[in-house]
C-alpha cells in the first residue's frame, strides 16, 4: 500500500512537470522521424529481400518504435543528476518515502511519455510512410515498449546515481547504445546480416525485442521471438529495477 | 535526550586504506535546545550530520534518535526528524505551496492536512506573497527560508540544519537567526552546523567541536569562553619576538604565551592569556619599557569562539575556508 501511494506521489510530481513542459515530448520525437521521412523511402524496394515478408513499413515501423523506446529512455539519468545536484534526492531520501518509489515514480513517468510518443510515432507513420496498423498488434508492442523502458530508465538512473555528472553518463551511453542499436536489426532485418553478424547479434535481448516487436505488430503471434523477448527484456527489466532501487537507497547524492 | 550518541563511527573503505571520518563521537542534544555542531572542513562535521539524519550508514557505534534506534529503525528516526541539506532541495519550476504539499505527503499526511501545515509554514517563514510562484524567481534568502520551512512541515521534534546561512547576506541572515529562534519558541530542538562563530555564539544554547574524527569540546558558549581563562592580550612586535616573549613569561599574571608567525611588515603577534587584561595591560607595558622593547601595537580582548576553536584545533575556522 505504502509502495503504491509513494510511487503514485512521485509519479504526479513527474508528469506535473512534464505537462508544463510538452516540448520536450515532442522534441523526442524528431529523430525517429528523420529516420522514418529521410531513410524509409530506401526501404520500398526491398520487400523481396529477407526479412522484409510483412511489409517494408510494417517491418522498418516497429523496429524504429523499439529505437524510440531506447533513447527515450536511455537518457533520463541526465534529469536525475540536476535533481541530485540541487539536493533534491537528498531532501527525499531523508523522508520515510519508499526508495522503490522514487525510482518507480520516475520510470512509470518515462513509460507513460514513451507509450505517448511511440503512439504519435505509429499514427503519423500511416501517412507518411504508407503504414497499414494492425490496431491488436500495435497494443501487444506496447507491452514489449513498457519493458524496454522500464527497464533502460530504471538503468539510467542507476548509472546516473552512480556517475553523478553528466560529462562521465554521455560517453558512456553513446558507447554502449551505438552497438546495441547496430545490433538490433532496427534499421534491416539481422536477417540480411552474413552468420558472424547474426552470431553476434544473438546475445543482444534488443534484437529479440525488434523480432518480436515486428512479429507483435504483424500478428504473428506464434513467432518464438515473443517468448525469447518476454524472457530476456522482462529479465533485465527485473534485474535493472531492483540494482537501481538499491541505488537509490543507499546514494550519497 | 533527543540524540544520544555513543561511539559512533564511520569508516570509509578505500583503496590505499581506510579513512577514519568519524572516530568514535559521543553527543547528546536536549528537547528544544538549538545545538550547534562546528569543525573545520574534513573534521567530520558533515559525515556525523550525515549519519544522524540517515542518509549514511554508521561503521559502529550506536544512536538513538528522538526515541529511535538510528542503526536499526532508520525508518522510525525519519519520521521524527526535519532535515534541510546545504544544497536545500527544491526544484525551480514547481511553487513552494507544491513543493511543501508534497513533502507533507512524503511524510505520510493525508492530502488535507498536507495542505493546511504548508499554509502554516508559508505563514510562519513569511512566505505568502510568492508561495504560488515558481521556486526559480526567488531571492536566495527566500528560497533558504523556503528550504526550512520544507524541513519543518510534518513538525519534527528535531530539524537539522547545514549551513542555513552560508551565502546570504547579513539581512537575511539576521532573518534567518530570528526564524530559528522561532522553532525554540514551538519546541523544535535544532541541530544547526556552521561556519560562523558569531552565529553560533548569538545563537546556539549548546555547541560541541569536531576535529580529527572526535568530539574536542562540548557546552554552553559561555563554558566553552570561559576555558580561555581570563583575556588575551595581543601585542605586535617588529623584528624578533622572542625578546619580549621571555621577558614577559615570568610575569605571574600570564599564563601562557603563544607566538604567530610574521606577518608581510615583519610584525610577530604575540598571543597572552591573562587573568585580567584590564591590570595586566600597564604592567606589560611597564616591563617592555624597562628592556628598552617598543610594541608596534597592543590590543586587548575577550575571548571568543575563534579563541576557543583556535585553542582546540590550531586552525582558525575562517583559515579553513
Amino acid at each position: 500500500m505504502k509502495l503504491l501511494r509513494d510511487t503514485w506521489l512521485v509519479y504526479s510530481r513527474q508528469m506535473g512537470l512534464v505537462i508544463r513542459q510538452p516540448t520536450w515530448i515532442f522534441i523526442m520525437l524528431i529523430q525517429p522521424l528523420y529516420y522514418l521521412i529521410l531513410f524509409g523511402p530506401l526501404l520500398d524496394n526491398m520487400e523481396k529481400m529477407p526479412g522484409f515478408e510483412a511489409g517494408a513499413m510494417e517491418t522498418f515501423v516497429p523496429g524504429l518504435v523499439i529505437m524510440l523506446a531506447m533513447f527515450g529512455t536511455l537518457f533520463v539519468g541526465f534529469g536525475l543528476i540536476a535533481e541530485i545536484r540541487e539536493g533534491v534526492i537528498e531532501r527525499f531520501r531523508v523522508t520515510p518515502v519508499s526508495r522503490l518509489s522514487l525510482l518507480l515514480g520516475r520510470s512509470l513517468r518515462d513509460v507513460t511519455t514513451l507509450v505517448f510518443q511511440a503512439l504519435i510515432l505509429v499514427l503519423l507513420s500511416a501517412p507518411i510512410g504508407g503504414l497499414t496498423i494492425n490496431w491488436d498488434g500495435l497494443g501487444l508492442m506496447m507491452l514489449i515498449v513498457i519493458g524496454i523502458g522500464l527497464a533502460l530508465s530504471a538503468a539510467s538512473y542507476g548509472v546516473a546515481i552512480v556517475l553523478k555528472s553528466e560529462d562521465a553518463l554521455a560517453p558512456l551511453l553513446n558507447t554502449v547504445t551505438q552497438p546495441v542499436l547496430l545490433l538490433s536489426g532496427i534499421m534491416l532485418p539481422m536477417a540480411l546480416a552474413p552468420d558472424w553478424l547474426q552470431t553476434v547479434a544473438k546475445f543482444n535481448p534488443f534484437a529479440y525485442a525488434v523480432n518480436a516487436a515486428r512479429a507483435l505488430f504483424n500478428g504473428d503471434l506464434h513467432s518464438p521471438s515473443i517468448w525469447q523477448a518476454a524472457l530476456f527484456i522482462g529479465g533485465l527489466m527485473v534485474l535493472l529495477v531492483i540494482w537501481s532501487a538499491r541505488k537509490f537507497g543507499r546514494a550519497a547524492a | 535526550m533527543l540524540i544520544e550518541t555513543k561511539g559512533l563511527r564511520k569508516t570509509y573503505r578505500g583503496r590505499k586504506g581506510d579513512v577514519e571520518a568519524v572516530r568514535g563521537v559521543d553527543l547528546t542534544v536536549k528537547e528544544g535546545e538549538i545545538f550547534g555542531f562546528l569543525g573545520p572542513n574534513g573534521a567530520g562535521k558533515t559525515t556525523t550530520l550525515r549519519m544522524l539524519s540517515t542518509l549514511l550508514q554508521p561503521t559502529g557505534g550506536s544512536a538513538r534518535i528522538a526515541g529511535a534506534d538510528l542503526l536499526k529503525e532508520p525508518a522510525q528516526v525519519r519520521r521524527q526528524i526535519g532535515y534541510v541539506g546545504q544544497s536545500g532541495g527544491t526544484w525551480g519550476e514547481v511553487t513552494a505551496r507544491e513543493e511543501l504539499v508534497m513533502q507533507g505527503r512524503l511524510y505520510e499526511l493525508p492530502k488535507a492536512t498536507a495542505r493546511e501545515r504548508a499554509q502554516e509554514v508559508i505563514e510562519a517563514f513569511e512566505l505568502v506573497e510568492f508561495a504560488d510562484r515558481k521556486v526559480k524567481t526567488y531571492s536566495g534568502g527566500q528560497r533558504r527560508r523556503l528550504d526550512v520551512a520544507l524541513g519543518t512541515v510534518h513538525q519534527p521534534s528535531l530539524l537539522f540544519l547545514d549551513e542555513p546561512t552560508t551565502g546570504l547576506d547579513p539581512q537575511a541572515r539576521a532573518h534567518m537567526w530570528d526564524e530559528i529562534r522561532k522553532l525554540r519558541e514551538r519546541g523544535t530542538a535544532v541541530f544547526i552546523t556552521t561556519h560562523y562563530l558569531d552565529e553560533a555564539d548569538a545563537l546556539c544554547d549548546r555547541l560541541a567541536i569536531i576535529d580529527h574524527g572526535t568530539i574536542v569540546t562540548e557546552g554552553t558558549p559561555i563554558e566553552l569562553k570561559r576555558q580561555i581563562a581570563g583575556d588575551i592580550v595581543l601585542i605586535g612586535v617588529t623584528g624578533d619576538a622572542t625578546v619580549a616573549a621571555d621577558l614577559l613569561r615570568p610575569a605571574e599574571y600570564v599564563r601562557e604565551i603563544e607566538t604567530d608567525e610574521a606577518d608581510a611588515a615583519d610584525v610577530t603577534r604575540l598571543r597572552l592569556y591573562v587573568e585580567n587584561g584590564s591590570s595586566a595591560l600597564p604592567e606589560i607595558l611597564r616591563t617592555l619599557d624597562g628592556a628598552g622593547v617598543a610594541p608596534a601595537s597592543i590590543e586587548l580582548h575577550r575571548p571568543s569562539l575563534d579563541d576557543v576553536f583556535l585553542r582546540q584545533t590550531g586552525r582558525s575556522l575562517r583559515e579553513g575556508n
